[in-house]
């Protein structure tokens, strides 16, 4: 894939309350975590709602739909191994109908120039490894 | 207990001695050890202060600080207080606080700041790079927060303040010409110093010459990469009156932020309302309500600039202007020495002078107060000091002569 970083730098380290994510990611399909007490979503995934301090959540299907709230263009290689990378647009997403949670992605598919906030984009997903998967996102 | 303000350390106690190792470009510094460094600048702020190095009982630390025993093992000093903000950089100048916390407190009576810094292997530039990768010496080890970020190539933390910048610009319409009126009265501030690790001026044509490292960000937005080390010394405002120098009276410090602001560029779910900021608001309102001050009487600001946009974001956060409206504050002058309504950096800041976390800034406030400053505010009574925008704690200092 290209307007990725290459896979060998990439090291997803799941968790208890982070590992039903990165496996529905595998799986390509997006799920982010509510409160079954409050409703309140959660990204990234953790042990209790900001909300309400409930551990009790949901797995809600998403579909992966969402609009760019900000962004940066990566131009220098801060690390030798990511220099054949770039550029790298990476985008912070926001999510509708989660209460304004929000994912990190490279945005691919598109010159930096043609980036802009509030730009609506749709996942798709870099296969790092077997077994892992992260999300990128096109313009819509 | 005290009556009236006696509930907060509010004008107890007063930095009476400033020291620091000369600034070296990164890695210059070796063969000297970093702790060797940070007890050449604590002999220099005792020599400042006129007192021995035994005389220092406490030590109030931030960003990871280092072993308090070895040092101590070192320079044989008896310690009673060994206390650290914990966070990064956004601790440098709630340290001080912490030392007059622990003094007020009766925990210690003469406490040391310090912060020493050798990027000889380790480039803070790289925090966020898999470990064990060429460049990545420092980096942390993989997390289950990093997880969400570090896959889009978002490895160092100016790539992921121009985030909030990007943000800030679309929100306000802060422009690039805004982050290089920072950059440039910055310089123009250093270039006076001999301390300053860079000496020629800054035009508006270089900075938009310049390479961009991670857009809105080009390489003048970004702070330098030094060696060198910074050391306060605090005391009670009483024994203060002792020491060599003129008392530097703290007059308020606060440290932490609002809670969604929390691990704020590791995360990026800061609400709307202030994902553009600085993450200083509610440390702000702390300090001015401690020190019974309000903006318009804050005569110097060492605000802690990583990277030029943030400067802009603390003026806004500080009150020094409104939400959205630093980018043109700056463009009308207002930061720059002498002529400015509110000089800021006078020193020549992180971004000319060196960058020791965070720590010239509580050396130049005090300066300023002193009277002494190379870029001297005439008739500078109130001195603000900031730590990093980061993640929680962030903080300040209020000082006052
Ligand atoms: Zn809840």
């Amino acid at each position: 894939m290209q307007g990725v970083p290459p896979a060998d730098v990439i090291r997803l380290m799941p968790n208890v309350w982070t590992e039903p994510f990165w496996r529905a990611t595998a799986e390509h399909r997006m799920v982010v975590p509510r409160c079954t007490a409050c409703g309140t979503f959660r990204l990234p995934p953790t042990p209790f709602c900001p909300s309400c301090a409930s551990q009790d959540l949901e797995w809600v299907e998403h579909d992966g739909r969402g609009t760019i709230y900000s962004f940066t263009v990566i131009r220098h290689a801060v690390i030798p191994d990511v220099l054949d990378a770039l550029p790298l647009i990476a985008a912070v997403v926001e999510l509708p109908g989660t209460g304004g949670c929000r994912l990190v992605g490279n945005v691919v598919g598109v010159a930096p120039e043609e980036v802009r906030i509030s730009q609506e984009v749709t996942v798709d997903w870099y296969d790092v490894r077997e077994g892992e998967t992260v999300p990128v996102f096109r313009l819509a | 207990m005290n009556e009236g303000d006696g509930l907060t350390m509010r004008d107890r106690t007063a930095i009476v001695g400033v020291g620091a190792t000369p600034y070296y470009k990164r890695g210059e510094s070796v063969p000297q050890l970093p702790m060797e460094l940070a007890a050449k600048a604590l002999l220099a702020a005792c020599a400042d202060a006129g007192l021995d190095v035994h005389d220092v009982d406490g030590f109030a630390l931030y960003s990871m600080g280092f072993d308090t025993s070895l040092f101590a093992q070192w320079l044989g000093i008896d310690v009673r207080f060994a206390g650290m903000l914990t966070g990064g950089g956004g601790g440098a100048a709630g340290s001080v606080g912490l030392a007059a916390a622990a003094i007020v407190s009766g925990q210690a009576d003469c406490v040391a700041s310090i912060m020493t810094l050798q990027q000889a292997a380790s480039r803070f530039g790289a925090s966020y790079a898999p470990r064990g990768k060429p460049g990545a010496t420092y980096s942390a080890p993989p997390s289950p927060e990093g997880s969400f970020i570090q896959p889009s190539g978002l490895m160092g933390p100016g790539q992921m303040f121009a985030v909030l910048a990007q943000r800030h610009m679309h929100r306000y319409g802060t422009t690039r010409e805004h982050f290089a009126e920072v950059a440039i009265s910055t310089r123009n501030n250093a270039i006076r110093r001999p301390t300053a690790l860079m000496q020629k001026p800054l035009t508006l044509d270089e900075y938009f010459d310049a390479r961009m490292i991670a857009d809105p960000l080009c390489l003048f937005d970004f702070c330098l990469e030094c060696d060198g080390a910074v050391a306060v010394i605090t005391m009670s405002a009483e024994r203060a009156c002792d020491c060599a120098q003129p008392p530097v009276y703290v007059a308020a410090s606060a440290n932490g932020g609002a809670g969604k602001w929390g691990q704020a560029i590791t995360w990026f779910g800061m609400p709307d309302e202030y994902f553009a900021s600085s993450g200083h608001r509610t440390v702000a309102a702390d300090a001015y309500r401690m020190a019974d001050i309000g903006p318009a009487d804050v005569d110097v600001a060492l605000l802690y600039d990583h990277f030029s946009p943030m400067v802009i974001m603390q003026l806004e956060d500080y009150g020094f202007c409104p939400i959205g409206e630093g980018g043109r504050f700056v463009a009308d002058g207002n930061i720059r020495w002498p002529t400015g309504s509110l000089p800021v950096n006078t020193h020549g800041g992180n971004l000319s002078e060196a960058y020791i976390i965070g720590m010239t800034h509580v050396k130049e406030a005090v300066e300023q107060l002193r009277g002494t400053a190379v870029n001297q505010v005439e008739g500078a009574e109130v001195a603000l000091v900031t730590g990093g925008p980061a993640s929680i704690p962030v903080s300040n200092l209020v000082l006052h002569r």
